[in-house]
């Protein structure tokens, strides 16, 4: 076979692959919209399930996803942006500093049913907190921690060194650094570790099966203490062990229609806040 | 008193012995080129007045760096009150990806001043000591970015000067400009040199001799010869100083 063939044949092989990859992206988002689409109305999303969730709406799971995206991002992010100055910008090159790494990444491995569980045992149970709002956000927020310290990491090393020296050299201290200079510079890119989170956080089943997640709960949560419910865990409850799976299987389509919209507007949102932050600091 | 003296100063990275006993006196309002080849320790003997070279893992420095008499490594001496005293403008220009107004506000501000009117009349006055003003007086509020590259450098300059040092450290400021601007920089520096003690290292042996009133030649980490530029320019003790000025070597 002659290089020019060689070269052709890779080239396609790999053309063929990556549009592969966007063909199942869409099959799956159309095959849900396609299967989902007769339940989406305004009734859906704003009302209480009915008839043993297979009539009614989505409301409470909802709001409870809004919620645990709330409270989860309230725990992780500072601790995780913090995490990864200190990582980045304070421990010096050594053991300590590669242990911290290495721990980070393994936490990052941990499948999500162990988080499920030692959120149970810790928060549900040692701490009392019960149920609840608060052990959900907790247990989720140890999940995305990796993720949000990784790419605060990389957000805060990709910025030149020349700057940090500039603002030392006039006297700053590494904190003026660090806020005044370095953080506003990295801020566009560690979103993108939210935005990544963000969509975790809502998706994510086994987390919140045992700390907050309720299999039917048509009223609002009125404190961090109560249970909610919450889009993927309603999902799977009304696909497999609902009153009436058959008749409840359009409802399944339409959480899931309506889960993926929400991951799409919150990205959205935060992209558009990266681009408006990127903007401001131009680096070029 | 000298307004700079280094004693018998040793600089190492880990093992790598990279400053060899340099000591050095230089006078207040001159100008003193360091001069040498790539690696020579030209630029870590300029940084050890700012302290710059704190910021490298395993830096052990040996031997006395004074200013105004003081010591600067002795234990008393706070870092970011002699890195007011002692500015420094770096080889690439690094302005802030802010605006031209808060790039040289930057300096007051971590410095605590909040005063607006002091901050606004300072800017100006930095501005226009970096003969920048007319330039982008209309512009305070664009970003710095959009500066062409020696408006940028002349933009670190204000930087460095808004907090009134008495020292200027230039590390090959005009290096990545192209002749016009590296030409108004000298005529700055030359300026600047009635109001500050200027130390600028430089690979560019015209500019030594123009802006310069003494030279030191550094090589392999020891200084080998220190003069009047006129001196070092016209008549080197070291051969090793003539054939670098030469461009024998380097």
């Amino acid at each position: 076979m002659n290089k020019r063939i060689k070269e052709q044949l890779a080239f396609w092989t790999f053309r063929v692959l990556s549009f592969l990859v966007i063909a199942i992206l869409f099959s799956i988002l159309g095959f849900i919209l396609y299967n989902g689409f007769s339940v989406l109305s305004w009734d859906f999303i704003s009302k209480m399930p009915e008839d043993g969730m297979t009539k009614g709406g989505i409301y409470p799971a909802i709001i409870g996803t809004l919620y645990l995206i709330a409270g989860s991002m309230l725990f992780a992010f500072p601790i995780g942006v913090m995490s990864g100055i200190y990582i980045t910008e304070y421990a010096r090159d050594g053991l300590l500093k590669r242990f911290v790494k290495l721990m980070t990444n393994n936490l990052a491995g941990v499948p999500s049913i162990v988080f499920g569980l030692f959120g149970m045992a810790l928060f549900v149970n040692k701490m009392e907190f019960g149920d609840s709002i608060l052990a959900g956000s907790l247990t989720l927020s140890l999940m995305v921690l990796p993720v949000i310290i990784r790419t605060t990491e990389e957000a805060l090393l990709a910025v030149d060194n020349g700057f940090r020296h500039a603002s030392y050299a006039l006297g700053a201290t590494k904190l003026q650094t660090i806020g005044r200079v370095v953080l506003p510079m990295s801020l566009p890119n560690i979103i993108t570790g939210m935005i990544l989170s963000i969509g975790r956080v809502s998706g994510e089943t086994a987390p919140i099966l045992f700390t907050v997640a309720a299999y039917f709960l048509p009223k609002l949560p009125t404190s961090i203490y109560d249970q909610v419910m919450a889009l993927p865990y309603h999902l799977y409850v009304i696909a497999t062990s609902g009153t009436n799976i058959e008749q409840s299987r359009p409802m399944a389509y339409g959480t899931a229609v309506v889960l993926i919209l929400i991951v799409l507007i919150l990205n959205l949102i935060a992209n558009a806040l990266r681009k408006y932050l990127g903007k401001k600091y131009k680096i070029s | 008193m000298h307004k700079i003296e280094s004693k018998d100063v040793h600089l190492y990275y880990g093992s790598f012995h990279a400053l060899k006993g340099i000591s050095i006196v230089i006078e207040k309002n001159t100008v003193t080129a360091l001069i040498g080849p790539s690696g020579c320790g030209k630029s870590t003997y300029l940084r050890l007045f700012n302290r710059m070279n704190d910021l490298i893992d395993n830096v052990k420095i040996e031997g006395q760096c004074l200013i105004d008499g003081k010591n600067i490594y002795s234990r008393e001496i706070n870092i970011e009150d002699l890195r007011k005293r002692v500015g420094m403008v770096f080889q690439k220009p690094n302005p802030f990806p802010k605006t031209i107004f808060e790039n040289v506000a930057y300096g007051l501000r971590v410095n605590g001043i909040t005063h607006s009117t002091f901050i606004e009349e300072r800017v100006e006055r930095s501005l226009r000591q970096a003969a920048l003003w007319e330039e982008v007086k209309d512009k305070l509020k664009k970003s710095a970015m959009e500066l062409s590259g020696g408006q940028q450098q002349r933009l670190c300059i204000a930087r460095a000067l808004s907090i009134e040092p008495s020292v200027l450290l230039m590390d090959e400021p005009a290096s990545a400009l192209d002749p016009i601007s590296t030409a108004k920089i000298e005529e700055l520096i030359y300026e600047l040199k009635s109001e500050y003690t200027i130390m600028i290292v430089t690979h560019n042996m015209q500019q030594a001799g123009r802006v310069s009133d003494y030279t030191g030649f550094f090589y392999l980490g020891e200084l080998i010869e220190f003069d009047t530029t006129k001196k070092i320019f016209t008549n080197p003790t070291d051969t090793r100083t003539q054939n670098y000025i030469t461009g024998r070597f380097g």
